[in-house]
């Protein structure tokens, strides 16, 4: 039984001008403890695809389950981590910002709250600024923050959208390896939303290729957690990825 | 083909070290990079100017010297007269300040929850916030008579359409993703508004009040000139009226100061301290 299924999802969205299909008929399903990872060029929906599955917009075509229940609206059984810096409560500590969701959404006492935020806080190495205020924190800080907040709220789903995109290329390496690192202790199931193959192939232990304008599914890579860095093997599915996903687009031009 | 080589470099010797790091600045320098210090060198010059041209023009009845204007101002606040008077200011400022507030909250509310509401705030900011309170006093006699009531209603519409429209643009501006953020964990209605719109908008929030704050004031006083005696106990305003009318320009004055110390107490202490340790402790505002 999958954790989350999403069969045959049509999304689209209304601008000023014009309702755009951002994806068609999209199905895939994550297990738990699946890295499933969402891979794709600028326009292929991805992002649009998680803001679905967190509750922020209804399929026009298609349903979308987690667990058994249907998706309506969104909810702290599904925890977004965004790629902007500003996702954290500015006017909250590190430990208020982590420990928010658990008092609101999952209502423990004050106590719990924040024993369990200080745990994850230290999962991700961040108790020496426990205290401090989010506008003091570096980027890839504030991202390990936004993390542990999602974590702490031990949800069914984490739904990361490209949350290293605007970190630098050094930070954005340790990002990735602590997100495994992490992932080995508590194996929570993540939906990973990116644009580059190569962290898509770090992350992942499945990739879904969409292909732009609109989005539709072109293949899924699995096993992807079996290829190694040192035989090359990651390289070359790099590159086979490549070419799938810019196999039109050479014709097209 | 070579091989790419790294040469280390010594650590520089600290001894060595000619330039300075770090220097101290001194205590004249310190006490000049303080706000506060400039400040009152500036208001002590303005002091010894007051008291200079008052001397040399040596008429109280046109231009009372400082330390006259100061003398009366102790005495009246010595007797009672200043405090009681800035009490009765000050408490149908409160009455008219909350009220006002307490309705630009239900018009904000109402605005961002229905796109008609936001129509209404804002055709209905745009017509009134521009008419200044104190013209509605004359209509407000008619509707209220002398009294509180005049009062209360003509500091409500002086407060009301900034607070309103400060506080609507605010929550207009913020952000997408902390928006996601807060009902991602099911926050919805006035939860939802309580614990992101408002701490999120509490910049913009408070440039309203301080706004609402000095309109307020400023129509109180010039209120009470117009009228200032209600169940026999006027405000600063009628004070300053009473005065003139006495030809005690001296207390006249005494009664302007009072009017601006309040202004700058409440200007610079209180709201400058709900800025330190709200939107500079955050990192929103500088």
């Amino acid at each position: 039984m999958a954790l989350l299924d999403v069969s045959g999802v049509t999304l689209r969205y209304k601008t000023s001008s014009a309702v755009v299909t951002a994806t068609e008929r999209v199905s895939f399903t994550v297990d738990k403890s699946d890295r499933f990872v969402l891979l794709g060029p600028s326009g292929c929906g991805k992002s649009t695809l998680l803001k679905a599955v967190g509750g922020y917009m209804s399929p026009s075509e298609g349903r979308m389950t987690i667990g058994d229940r249907e998706i309506h609206g969104p909810g702290a059984d599904r925890m977004m981590i965004f790629q902007e810096f500003d996702q954290l409560l500015p006017w909250k500590s590190v430990l208020a910002n982590v420990m928010f969701p658990l008092l609101t959404a999952r209502k423990l006492s004050r106590k719990d709250a924040e024993a369990k935020a200080r745990a994850y806080i230290e999962k991700v190495g961040l108790t020496r600024v426990v205290d401090a205020y989010p506008h003091t924190l570096s980027g890839g800080m504030k991202q390990r923050v936004a993390i542990a907040r999602g974590m702490a709220m031990e949800p069914d789903i984490l739904l990361m959208d490209e949350p290293f995109a605007a970190l630098d290329a050094l930070t954005r390496r340790t990002c990735q390896d602590e997100l495994l690192q992490l992932w080995s202790e508590t194996k929570f199931t993540v939906l990973f939303v990116t644009h580059s193959i190569a962290e898509a192939i770090r992350i992942g232990n499945r990739i879904l290729l969409l292909s732009p304008h609109p989005g539709r599914v072109k293949a899924e890579v699995v096993d992807v957690d079996k290829v190694s860095n040192e035989d090359g093997g990651a390289g070359r599915l790099e590159k086979e990825i490549h070419d799938l996903l810019f196999a039109g687009e050479a014709t097209a031009h | 083909m070579g091989e790419a080589r790294i040469l280390l470099r010594d650590a520089p010797v600290a001894a060595s070290g000619a330039d300075e790091v770090e220097r101290k600045l001194s205590v004249a320098e310190l006490l000049w990079n303080d706000g506060f210090v400039r400040k009152t060198v500036i208001i002590l010059f303005l002091a010894a100017v007051w008291e200079a041209y008052g001397v040399t023009l040596d008429n109280p009845l046109l231009f009372p010297t400082l330390h006259d204007t100061i003398a009366t101002l102790y005495d009246r606040v010595k007797d009672g007269t200043i405090p009681m008077r800035a009490w009765t200011s000050l408490k149908v400022l409160f009455m008219g300040y909350s009220a006002g507030i307490v309705l630009a909250a239900i018009f904000t509310i109402l605005a961002i929850s229905t796109r008609i509401g936001t129509d209404f705030l804002e055709t209905v900011t745009a017509m009134f916030n521009p008419l200044p309170a104190i013209a509605l006093l004359p209509l407000a006699l008619i509707w209220f008579g002398l009294g509180n009531g005049s009062l209360v209603f003509v500091l409500i519409h002086s407060v009301l359409w900034p607070v309103a429209l400060n506080t609507h643009s605010g929550f207009k501006s913020v952000s997408n993703t902390l928006r996601m953020v807060g009902r991602n964990y099911g926050l919805r209605g006035l939860p939802y508004v309580a614990k992101i719109l408002i701490p999120a908008a509490f910049g913009s929030i408070l440039a309203g009040l301080k706004i609402g704050w000095a309109f307020a004031w400023r129509t109180l006083i010039a209120a009470e000139l117009v009228f200032g005696v209600s169940s026999g106990q006027g405000g600063l305003g009628w004070f300053i009226f009473e005065n003139r009318n006495l030809l005690d320009i001296p207390a006249v004055f005494a009664g302007l100061l009072t009017v601006i110390i309040i202004g700058l107490f409440v200007e610079n202490l209180i709201f400058r301290a709900i800025e330190r340790n709200t939107v500079q402790k955050w990192g929103t505002q500088s």
